[in-house]
């Protein structure tokens, strides 16, 4: 591992929020699901002294399960519109179908012509437009709520996507936005932001002007292919990278094989975790994996430990693990 | 017959139980890897490619010629990607959701539609399966057109499988919408419990029929079935929590070839999903943008 520059020195021009970040993010993403983003989210909780706690998996947020919040404020969030005709003023002219570019116009029962399959409709408003009887409403959407919560590790912002709800990334904003404001008002050191899967829209939205991101893979094919995706995501936002690489010993010489091609794509390599039943242990008691102790909590306290020291821009222990 | 493979919980075993049965199904399969934001199915299976296209979203292109800055179009854009600023008209690709809005209403027809590259969606085929994948590019943030113009590519006979994204937002809508059946993929952990339960509201609003399968039995609780028993959710499959099974999926092996234990197991899913009534009569085919714009 070489001497990293500072962080703040080399924070990204990835747009407005890198300058409103005082308190720095690490975000934690993956690309592919299910390699351990949240538990080790959880224990770096835990670990750390004062940190906000963000729950970005807006449409399959996990933390509270583990974090038991108290939710202290609730709000809604209302973000885009959708079409709905009113059918007494409809005189079925078709043209709703025929501009409907998502497939959302569909033919209607009984005394309505066409409805609007409110899944597909994306908002744009150009039936609504077009409509030569005026017959399209255009209400504001509610797409989910967000929550501003206490737990025994400190302030937790989290978020609930509507069923079937478009614009995720937008309330991904709102909650990091919130974090920020938490970490300020309570004097926080970090933010530390649980991401989603995928590269995306919510990702995007997660990752922007973060001051670092951690990426939890695990030593496997699909792995090793969707942290490449990640990490070539977080060069593109000038995002510094480093990688932990989770139940490596289910596949030795994958993991060793998935550090060669991170450090390829310049990324710090902050540890490895073991196997270890007692992940699913913790979670099924609603308890962190460094609470409830272990080889995975051993391995975790050391990432922990290295991923602090990596944020501050100054070096730790080789690689040799 | 489309049977789409779905959970709320990313890393669940989506793509294992895509793959594994559409080996275990007999006659053709077309498999739709429609997680394009982290395609996978291609690691698992060694297909010879057949075809690769980019794909992409029309966005505007303003003839300045013609344009008297009006502002219609900006007007109508209801994602910011369009503005009148001092003397002309400024696009901003990357919002544009391709609604083609703003060349409908501007009254000088000074708008037109070029396509803006997002993914590419690439054919393959493997024996008896025609594998069709979609792979955003890196950067790029809006996902449901690229799930779309991989949808737009399945064929009408045989059995379709789609591998879908994560989560309950938009893309798992536009990969599972018109799908005649969802597999729920899920593990017995409380987040599993949790985004499976997320994800059974998703397919009842979606109005399909679905039924579960819990990787990693006997890992975690007995909460998911229980869950399944007081929601008269049908359990498809379980498949045992061994290490074999994750040291054969963290090579790249798909499960019926490296542990012949385990065929039976994909056979008997293969046989109920081949006894899955269609329900997609009349449903809306999925639109190819490309399509739409030319």
């Amino acid at each position: 591992m070489s001497t990293r520059e500072s962080l703040s020195a080399s924070l990204p021009v990835a747009g407005i929020q890198a300058v409103r970040a005082h308190v720095p993010e690490l975000v934690v993403i993956s690309g592919k699901g299910g390699t351990g983003k949240t538990s080790v989210v959880a224990s770096f909780a835990v670990l750390a002294e004062d940190v906000v706690v963000a729950d970005c998996d807006v449409d399959a947020a996990d933390l509270h399960l583990v974090l038991a919040p108290e939710i202290l404020e609730t709000h809604s969030f209302v973000s885009g519109h959708e079409a709905v005709i009113r059918q007494g003023d409809c005189d079925a002219s078709g043209t709703c179908h025929e501009v409907c570019r998502y497939g959302a116009v569909i033919a209607g029962e009984g005394s309505s012509a066409f409805v609007i399959d409110p899944l597909a409709c994306e908002g744009c408003g150009v039936c609504v437009e077009l409509c030569p009887s005026r017959a399209i409403d255009f209400p504001e959407r509610d797409c989910g709520e967000w929550f501003l919560s206490t737990t025994r590790m400190g302030p937790l912002v989290h978020a609930r996507l509507g069923i079937a709800a478009e614009n995720s990334g937008k309330l991904v904003s709102i909650v990091r936005n919130e974090a920020r404001n938490a970490a300020a008002g309570n004097g926080c050191s970090m933010i530390l932001v649980d991401g989603p899967p995928g590269i995306g829209c919510p990702v995007i939205a997660a990752v922007t002007g973060a001051a670092g991101v951690l990426v939890v893979t695990e030593p496997t094919v699909s792995g090793a292919h969707d942290m490449d995706r990640v990490l070539e995501l977080a060069a593109h936002f000038q995002i510094p990278a480093a990688v932990c690489v989770n139940r490596w010993d289910i596949n030795p010489e994958g993991a060793e094989s998935i550090e060669a091609r991170a450090r390829n794509h310049g990324a710090a390599i902050v540890g490895r975790i073991r196997y270890d039943a007692a992940v699913t242990r913790a979670q099924v008691e609603g308890r962190t994996v460094v609470e409830l102790g272990g080889d995975a909590a051993d391995d975790i306290r050391v990432v922990w430990d290295r991923v602090q020291r990596w944020m501050e821009g100054s070096t730790f222990p080789g690689e040799e693990f | 017959m489309i049977v789409a493979i779905a959970s709320g919980k990313g890393g669940t075993g989506k793509t294992t139980v895509a793959v594994n049965l559409a080996l275990s199904l007999s006659g053709n399969v077309q498999l739709l890897d429609c997680d394009v934001e982290a395609p996978n199915v291609h690691l698992f299976l060694e297909a010879q490619p057949e075809g690769r296209e980019v794909v992409g979203i029309p966005v505007p292109v303003v003839d300045a010629d013609l344009c008297n800055q009006c502002g219609e179009c900006s007007r109508l854009c209801q994602y910011n990607a369009i503005a009148v600023l001092g003397t002309g008209v400024m696009v901003f690709p990357e919002l544009c959701h391709g609604c083609g809005g703003c060349a409908l209403v501007c009254p000088e027809d000074a708008i037109s539609e070029v396509m803006r590259p997002i993914g590419v969606v690439e054919e393959s085929r493997s024996g008896s399966v025609h594998l069709v994948q979609g792979r955003l590019y890196v950067g790029e943030a809006l996902v449901p057109p690229l799930i779309r113009e991989v949808r737009a590519r399945s064929c009408e006979e045989g059995v379709v499988l789609i591998d879908a994204p994560p989560g309950t937002s938009c893309s798992m809508i536009a990969a599972v919408r018109g799908s005649d059946f969802v597999v729920l993929v899920t593990e017995p952990t409380p987040f599993g419990l949790n985004d499976l339960e997320l994800a059974v509201e998703t397919v009842r609003v979606l109005g399909i029929p679905c039924g579960v399968v819990i990787n990693r039995a006997g890992a975690g609780d007995d909460r998911v079935q229980e869950y399944c028993a007081a929601e008269g959710l049908e359990i498809l499959l379980e498949i045992p929590d061994d290490r074999r099974i994750a040291e054969a999926y963290a090579r790249g092996l798909t499960l019926v070839d490296a542990i012949p234990g385990i065929r039976p197991l994909f056979a008997s899913l293969a046989a109920r999903i081949e006894a899955v009534p269609p329900i997609t009569a009349g449903y809306p085919v999925e639109k190819s943008l490309a399509d739409v714009h030319s």
